[in-house]
């Protein structure tokens, strides 16, 4: 059922939007990994609301390199993530870098 | 720009201050009121987040944490019926009145 | 609206004539638990019996869970894989909602918690998170310059260690697995508990070393 398995390149979507959501700026628009689930739950977008939150959303852990989301602002190892927990409906996969238009 | 709530990497110098105060009684009555609150499914924690980032970004910056817990318990429980902001305004004058 | 109650001395909270100078915040906060209990949304004592059962929770109880990880290998992995049966082990109460989660350090690996959209921390274990961690400047800074963060709370972690940093934005609640002290082979489990400190179990310290005899 899960749509993303451990390791999937992902990008997380760059929407701005001003409702409730769980999903930092400093990640949006980024490319990242998936690097385990992290169950399901309650959507927080529906629930902030007074919804049931349900249907349950997939969580996700997802893996930045601390070089890639940063750049020159970055000053610790080249091996250095930031791993985060981001909902499913906000992710998209990025397995093909090349066919991909952004 | 970002949400004020929304900090993470937001450029800043300030060095972290360490020191700690033990909360006060009124802070932990906040926080054991909203799990009373939360157990009877009254509001959930998403309400409360939601509750807390409707602050304006001025006095989000202004308050303190329980101070902002406050703020959005009271935006929940007047939107939800449970009390109005009439009964505690007068309230909350007694309460000054109380205890200064 | 059951308003004309006596207000008068009825309501006792012991312990607020420390905070003399209630904030507006402050005030509409009591005013709020005043009127839900009047109007029977929430029993009398409830908030009292709340606040004796967070006040019992301390780091002390992730101290606990850590010393036993490192006895017992076995324990560790239950831990780190299923964090809430390993802690229902261990007597700890099962709390509904969000869910713990355990992230190990290793000797190549090291994990520092922020949550930078509000101050998220594994309060239903450790209890209420430290001032600094809900600062604005921790939770701006962690994420971008963890190893700055850390040296300023006395931390030097390695270059050849890999730094990662978990923002838990969402609904799990993380909590990091220090590593064992070197020097500590033989001791006694509620001594390594007393090595466990608050800041090593958020990441932004290591545990204390034991006391050399001499």
């Amino acid at each position: 059922m899960a749509r993303f398995r451990p390791g999937d390149r992902v990008r997380v979507l760059p929407d701005v939007v001003d409702t409730h959501h769980r999903t930092p700026a400093y990640v949006k628009g980024r490319t990242g990994r998936v690097h385990a689930p992290s169950g399901s739950f309650h959507d927080p977008e529906d629930r902030a609301y007074g919804g049931s939150g349900l249907p349950k959303r997939d969580l996700y852990l997802i893996e930045f390199d601390m070089q890639s989301l940063w750049g020159p602002r970055y000053g610790g190892g080249e091996e250095d993530k930031l791993l985060i927990d981001i909902y499913e409906q906000w992710l998209e996969p990025a397995g093909n870098p090349a066919g991909r238009q952004d | 720009m970002n949400a004020v709530h929304d900090m993470g990497g937001v450029p800043s110098e300030d060095p972290i201050d360490r020191s700690e105060h033990q909360l006060m009684e009124w802070e932990r009555r906040t926080g054991a009121l909203v799990d009373v609150l939360r157990e009877k499914q009254l509001i959930n924690t998403d309400e409360l987040r939601r509750g807390i980032e409707a602050i304006s970004p001025d006095e989000y910056r202004r308050l303190g944490y329980y101070e902002r817990w406050s703020a959005s318990l009271e935006t929940l429980l007047v939107e939800k019926g449970l009390l109005t902001t009439e009964e505690i305004d007068k309230r909350a004058a007694v309460v000054g009145q109380r205890w200064v | 609206m059951g308003a004309d109650h006596d207000h008068g001395g009825d309501h006792h909270h012991p312990g607020l004539a420390e905070d003399l100078s209630l904030g507006e915040p402050a005030r509409r906060l009591m005013a709020m638990e005043e009127l839900l209990v009047e109007k029977g949304v929430i029993g009398a004592d409830e908030v009292r019996r709340v606040m004796d059962v967070i006040a019992a929770r301390s780091p002390v109880d992730g101290a606990r869970v850590v010393a036993r990880a490192w006895m017992d290998p076995a324990f560790k992995l239950r831990l780190l894989e299923d964090p809430r049966a390993a802690l229902a082990e261990l007597g700890y109460p099962v709390v509904s909602g969000s869910k713990l989660a355990v992230v190990e350090n290793t000797e190549n690996l090291h994990h520092l918690v922020v949550c930078t959209l509000c101050s998220c921390y594994p309060t239903s274990l450790l209890g209420p998170p430290p001032d600094w961690y809900k600062s604005f400047a921790y939770r701006s800074r962690a994420v971008v310059d963890p190893r700055g963060v850390m040296r300023e709370f006395g931390l030097e972690v390695g270059e050849a260690v890999e730094v990662r940093v978990v923002d838990s934005a969402a609904d799990l609640r993380y909590m990091v697995l220090p590593r064992r002290p070197e020097g500590t082979e033989g001791m006694a489990e509620e001594d390594l508990v007393a090595l466990v400190t608050r800041d090593s179990l958020v990441g932004v310290g290591a545990p204390n070393q034991p006391a050399v005899n001499s």
